[in-house]
């Protein structure tokens, strides 16, 4: 009985000896700190982006809110008509373009890539080519857009207008919207489309029924996120021919005669004002101002997709 | 051409014994060049368990998934040989894979009910198959439920989702989703390796029970199980190709399952029956 006493002891003490060790996870720890270190990095640059553009644009966002929503492109600073409506209203329609051309066919050809295609090498042969689409400069989709919708496609588009910057911008976005659409539906797990096709659904229904709610949240992110690079694009618009100087007219917002008339939008209003902020310091104001605008609104069209990812995440 | 097809079709179906579900003959399956099952010739009879045993990369599963052209879905995969279906050929090219997959229900090896709810589940089938007016299929979904021995435990959530269900539950919830569309045969993929000892007892209980209206073909693992629920058993191996090197499954032996687990003919289906094999 006592010496079995002891012997417990000594296997506690031996279990003890070893198990209470603490082992220094000395390269985890590091690996954690450095972990740490990059997202402080990125969240401070990003934080000191956003206070800065802020302070700078704080008299115009404080002191004329509501008319710098208003306002248009100006030659002086000064001017109390100056503001970024019609690089909203431009933004805007570019955007309702993108929604309209390259959400449905992006989609559809991932459906059809992931769901219909045969394996074989063509059919890489154009996925691969999917992939080096999406890493071309966006200034090649300006040239692309410049000489087929502002020149060939004039009858149609009306030449340097928001119909042929909006078409271009789908384009450029296009091939990120069948990447991330693919991706999301080659995520659909094989045990759900063999439930619908075991319980007798054609390949249409087990599509619908099964595979586009499954992979929806995905494909909604990604298209989203998709929209919003083709609102902050720049370098294409100034190709297909995006007003700088003065713009004249005044269509409101929905007004649908614009689409073939010249136009500009949010990047090409901020660019201008940062190039003419030497000449007129006052533009330098008016720039801060219009990036905050800008991020506004980029923020709301993300928090649109996280609520709807949401939303059909917890359909499915 | 078709003239002579029909009428081979029209001897076929006058020898055709009722109560043969399947008929199989020299069936071999491929996927691409490779011929992955070989020698296959079996019949499997209306109201019957008709099991398949034998060892991982037999091609069991394989031949399970040509009752219901569910290996149409795999690219590449084609069988040879004749497969009739109450005497249609399976293979046929006027035959539709999806009328197919409507008469013979199949449950899978892991339990993958849709993340809809147990309602939605079980109305799948008809739903799609839009034979059924909409104020019927609560019937039809308790109907099914009932026969798979789940109505009791979810009876007052049927709006919830399926996912919540556990493992056996989830299973049997497959079970009722394959037979609301009346199929005439349900096939099983290993429907127990994923569960737990309970719940597989709950399924053979209600393999049981199913038998009085089903046929039922099952691919099982576990011997004991083939040996305790089923009537007749096939017996399947993997061999090596002696010239092409590459390993392709057989169909050794198939009996009533009585035959097999006491008196085999073949040698190597008594080695496995034994446990002596692998």
């Amino acid at each position: 009985m006592r010496l079995g006493r002891v012997f417990d002891d000594r296997t506690r003490k031996a279990v003890t000896s070893t198990v209470y060790k603490r082992t220094r996870d000395v390269k985890g720890a590091i690996f954690r700190t450095l972990l740490q270190v990059a997202l402080l990095v990125a969240l401070l640059v990003l934080a000191v982006l956003l206070v800065d553009t802020v302070l700078d644009g704080w008299s115009v966002l404080d002191g004329r809110l509501g008319d710098f929503l208003a306002g248009g492109l100006r030659s002086q600073s000064g001017d109390p008509e100056l503001g970024v409506f019609q690089g909203i209203r431009g933004s805007l329609w570019i955007a309702v373009f993108v929604i309209v051309l390259a959400f449905p066919l992006g989609i559809g050809a991932a459906i059809y890539l992931e769901e219909y295609a045969p394996r074989s090498r063509l059919t890489s042969f154009i996925e691969l080519n999917i992939r080096n689409l999406a890493g071309v400069p966006s200034v090649v989709y300006g040239l692309l857009g410049l000489a087929i919708f502002v020149r060939g496609l004039e009858d149609i588009t009306g030449g340097k207008s928001v119909t042929a910057a909006g078409i271009t911008l789908a384009v450029l976005v296009l091939p990120i919207v069948i990447i991330t659409s693919s991706e999301a539906i080659r995520a659909v797990p094989g045990a759900l489309r063999e439930a619908g096709y075991g319980a007798g659904a054609t390949k249409w229904e087990v599509i619908r029924t099964q595979i586009l709610p499954y992979a929806a949240p995905g494909i909604l992110t990604g298209t989203l996120l998709s929209l919003s690079r083709a609102i902050g694009e720049a370098a294409p618009l100034i190709l297909v021919g995006a007003v700088t100087g003065f713009l004249g007219g005044q269509s409101g917002l929905l007004d649908v005669t614009q689409l073939q008339e010249r136009f500009t939008a949010m990047p090409i209003v901020i660019t201008r004002w940062v190039q003419q902020s030497g000449r007129d310091g006052g533009f330098a104001t008016a720039a801060a101002a219009a990036i905050v605008v800008m991020l506004v609104v980029v923020l709301l069209l993300n928090s649109a997709a996280i609520f709807l990812r949401n939303h059909f995440e917890k359909k499915r | 051409m078709t003239a002579v097809t029909d009428a081979t079709a029209a001897a076929e179906s006058e020898a055709f014994p009722p109560d043969v579900v399947f008929r199989v003959k020299d069936l071999d399956c491929y996927y691409g060049s490779h011929r992955a099952v070989r020698y296959v010739t079996m019949d499997v009879r209306e109201r019957e368990i008709t099991a398949m045993i034998g060892p991982s990369g037999c091609g069991k599963t394989t031949v399970l998934r040509c009752f219901n052209r569910m290996n149409d879905l795999i690219e590449g995969a084609r069988a040879t040989g004749t497969l009739l279906f109450r005497g249609v050929n399976l293979y046929d090219s006027r035959v539709d894979p999806v009328e197919v997959r409507r008469r013979v229900g199949m449950v899978f090896q892991k339990p993958n009910p849709f993340p809809k709810s147990i309602f939605d589940n079980v109305a799948y089938g008809p739903r799609i198959a839009g034979a059924v007016p909409k104020r019927e299929l609560p019937d039809i979904v308790e109907a099914s439920l009932r026969r798979a021995a789940l109505f009791d435990e979810v009876k007052d959530r049927l709006k919830d989702s399926a996912i919540g269900l556990s493992g056996g539950q989830q299973q049997r919830l497959c079970i009722a989703r394959a037979i609301a569309t009346s199929p005439d045969v349900l096939l099983m993929d290993e429907p127990c390796s994923a569960l737990d000892p309970i719940s597989t007892a709950h399924i053979e209980e209600l393999m049981h029970t199913l038998k009085e209206e089903y046929t039922i073909v099952i691919v099982t693992h576990n011997m004991q199980q083939a040996a305790r629920i089923s009537d007749r058993t096939a017996f399947y191996t993997a061999e090596v190709d002696s010239e092409t090197n590459v390993r392709y499954g057989l169909l050794v032996e198939f009996d009533t399952t009585e035959k097999i687990f006491s008196n085999p003919s073949d040698e190597r289906t008594e080695n496995y029956v034994t446990g002596r094999f692998g």
